[in-house]
């Protein structure tokens, strides 16, 4: 039985890993389960390990060389197994064929493709399919990774085609359930809180987890923190809802939807998203807000905030905030967000510093507006001042262009006329 | 409790109807005094009369026909048509009028009619006498369609065969007849929409039905060495179909393999394999797959015609590949 030792996706986003040291030479024996060789990631180190018994035949990829992920580094066969077809390709590493199966002819026969002269094969199209996020899984083995919280991209499918089945999330399950949350009991009559035990994460808690997981391993955040004067915006604010009809009227968060909105627009670098390789720059300034909901958050985008007037984005902030709730949000409210507020105001909290929702660039998190001593000319006055905090990702912007910013949307607060000019 | 064969287990409850039922009569080609292809009915003529043993003409469509009438009129007939070859030659009454008179006269005239025909290949008959059509009749709301794949199930599902009040096409495997198991002496009825479960396994579920049943019994047990466990399970009837039992073992396994002598065009492991697909697909834990009769008419040289059928070794190849 020949075994193809493949490079491994460790993630989705993988596309090629460099061998940095093999733990077996040419000629041992090797068994299921042993590690083989040490790989390096994007990410991480990691340690290879063989799927099948055997001998550890042939190398295919010397240490340091870099294999795109499916790409064969070496062979495990039994010591009478004719390995010829790999022995020509020897330290080029061979790039696994996608062999359709045919369900009712004999085992597919190993065959490979014309080993290549350079140390990079020609990407793997399974591989490449992977990198698309089309994993090959089994649906009861989504269903079990669903169900108990497990990442499919960390895994490596031991079946068909490297399929993802069952068994793998089994033994993915048993080495680590001391971690992984099991299914609550959907009868329970006790409230968790008073029964104690481990609970299923809930799906929106499972996708905040990933979300902010993301964002802060990838994202390097750098903070600013600044007081605003709401002097200004607060009675500005009393005048225009004096006159306007209740669904109408304009919250102090309105106001900062709108400054954040035009202070993108005078600060492009703030309205960009980000993927691991490319930023793009986003032309209409769609801004979020954090709506708190019974088991969680969501995010949902003013769009065109720029383009809007004061009153309207009242409106809509208003009507996105009851359909949030209602859980009838539109796709591209939830996915076409070009920057976020997140505002804790309301619980009287003085600071608060966000976590940037990915792809996003930047977050405004905004504390509650209290009366407070300032010095004003020399004298101590009483002024409503707000703290804003700018959480922005560093490798999009730097800490100065993040300061005008910042400065931009406290312009605009404290001159609130220029809001509706 | 006897050792009989498949024959015998059906001469057992065709014996007992004609002793018992003074409205049952047998009728079909060859069936009295040469007792019958198969020699199902050998003796019949002898031991019941030409009332109640009737041979007939060749003309397949006037005996289903005349079975059709005498059932509507309150008789219990059993027809016989040799083979299920020659079944084509009737199905326009099968399809047409057994199936569909008790729909058209809003319930007011039922048809108990069993018509019983020997199906399947293996026995050099050559491309027109091999066939596997019970699919076919399984497609016709208004049919039952029953494939016993032991004595035990031939004696018992032909007697609930007898008592249903509806047409019952009965579908007996050529290969089968000279089969022997253990089968009670005294009358019983195997209820139809209940699949037997051969064998337990939790690896892999094999669906199977007549003759198919023996080469996934015997596959089971081969790869049973090679520690895969197999379920396997024996239909009994295509209609009604025992989905909730092909769907717990599914469940169980999340693996699936139908096999079946038939063309897998179009056939019945396909109409199998989207029943499970649509309620069990988040148990799937890889493609239900299907191991049928090679897609030609059946060869008459003996090593084609099984090179054409499912054999233990394809089986087995089809488990190895998705467990």
């Amino acid at each position: 039985m020949i075994s193809e030792v493949v490079m491994p996706q460790m993630g989705a986003d993988m596309t090629e890993g460099t061998i940095v040291r093999w733990r077996k030479q040419e000629g041992e024996p090797v068994e299921r389960g042993e590690i083989i060789a040490e790989i390096e990631t994007d990410k991480a180190n990691v340690e290879i390990e063989a799927f099948e018994g055997g001998v550890f035949r042939k190398i295919l990829a010397h240490e340091g060389a870099v294999i795109p992920v499916g790409g064969i580094i070496a062979v495990i066969a039994a010591p009478g197994d004719d390995i010829s077809t790999y022995e020509a390709g020897a330290s080029a590493p061979v790039a696994r064929p996608a062999a359709p199966r045919a369900a009712t002819s004999s085992p597919p026969s190993i065959s490979v493709a014309a080993p290549t002269a350079a140390v990079v094969a020609a990407p793997d199209p399974d591989a490449a399919a992977a990198a698309n996020g089309r994993l090959r899984v089994s649906p009861v083995a989504r269903r079990l990774a669903d169900e108990r919280g497990i990442d499919l991209r960390q895994l490596r499918g031991s079946g068909p085609d490297g399929r993802i089945v069952k068994r793998d999330i089994e033994r993915t399950a048993t080495t680590r359930t001391a971690a992984a949350p099991t299914a609550a009991a959907p009868d329970a009559v006790a409230p968790a809180a008073e029964r104690g035990g481990t609970l299923a994460m809930s799906k929106m808690r499972q996708a905040i987890a990933r979300r902010m997981a993301t964002s802060k391993r990838e994202a390097p955040h750098y903070y600013l923190l600044v007081d605003v004067d709401m002097t200004a915006a607060l009675a500005f604010r009393a005048q225009a809802n004096a006159t306007l009809p209740d669904d109408a009227r304009v919250s102090i968060n309105d106001m900062i939807v709108r400054a954040c909105a035009l202070a993108l627009r005078a600060h492009p670098a703030f309205n960009v998203t980000a993927d691991s390789e490319t930023f793009t720059q986003q032309t209409r300034q769609n801004v979020c807000i954090a709506i708190a909901l019974d088991d969680g958050l969501i995010a949902p985008a003013v769009l065109d905030a720029g383009a809007k007037t004061l009153a309207q984005i009242a409106r809509e902030t208003k009507d996105l905030v009851a359909r949030a709730k209602g859980g009838a949000l539109r796709a591209e409210e939830i996915t076409a967000g070009t920057f976020s507020i997140t505002n804790l105001g309301a619980y009287g909290i003085e600071t608060l510093i966000g976590i940037i929702q990915p792809p996003q660039t930047a977050i405004l998190g905004v504390g509650s507006v209290t009366a407070q001593p300032a010095a004003r000319d020399g004298q101590i006055v009483v002024r409503d001042l707000m703290k804003v905090a700018l959480s922005a990702d560093h490798r999009v912007t730097d800490g100065a262009l993040g300061a005008q910013f910042l400065a931009e949307i406290k312009r605009l607060l404290e001159a609130p006329l220029l809001l509706v000019l | 409790m006897a050792e009989i064969t498949y024959r015998e287990a059906l001469r057992q409850t065709l014996r007992y109807q004609l002793q018992n039922d003074e409205r049952v009569f047998l009728m079909g080609e060859d069936i009295g005094a040469y007792g019958g292809s198969y020699a199902v009915t050998k003796g019949f003529l002898e031991e019941f009369g030409e009332r109640r043993v009737k041979d007939t003409p060749i003309a397949e469509s006037v005996v289903v026909g005349a079975g059709i009438g005498a059932a509507m009129a309150g008789l219990r007939p059993m027809v016989e048509l040799m083979t299920i070859n020659f079944s084509l030659l009737a199905i326009d009454q099968i399809v047409n009028n057994a199936s569909k008179l008790f729909y058209m006269s809003n319930g007011q005239i039922n048809v108990p009619l069993v018509i019983r025909m020997a199906g399947g290949a293996g026995s050099q008959l050559g491309a027109q006498h091999s066939h596997s059509l019970e699919s076919w009749y399984a497609h016709v709301p208004g049919l039952k369609v029953v494939v016993p794949a032991t004595p035990y199930d031939a004696k018992g599902l032909l007697m609930t065969a007898f008592e249903d009040d509806n047409p019952v096409i009965f579908i007996e495997h050529t290969a089968l007849y000279t089969q022997k198991g253990e089968v009670p002496d005294e009358t019983y009825s195997i209820p139809f929409g209940q699949a037997e479960v051969a064998r337990e396994g939790d690896d892999v579920t094999l669906i199977a039905y007549s003759g198919s049943v023996r080469q996934a019994s015997g596959a089971a047990d081969q790869l049973a060495a090679e520690g895969i466990a197999c379920d396997v399970l024996n239909l009994r009837t295509l209609r009604p179909l025992d989905t909730a039992a092909i769907l717990t073992s599914v469940r169980k396994t999340n693996r699936a393999i139908v096999i079946e002598d038939d063309w897998e065009f179009g056939g019945f492991g396909g109409e199998i394999a989207a029943i499970i697909q649509e309620h069990a697909f988040d148990d799937l834990d890889g493609p239900v797959l299907r191991c049928s009769g090679a897609d030609v008419p059946m060869p008459y040289a003996g090593a084609l015609e099984q090179a054409a059928l499912p054999q233990e070794a394809d089986i087995m190849q089809l488990v190895r590949s998705i467990v």
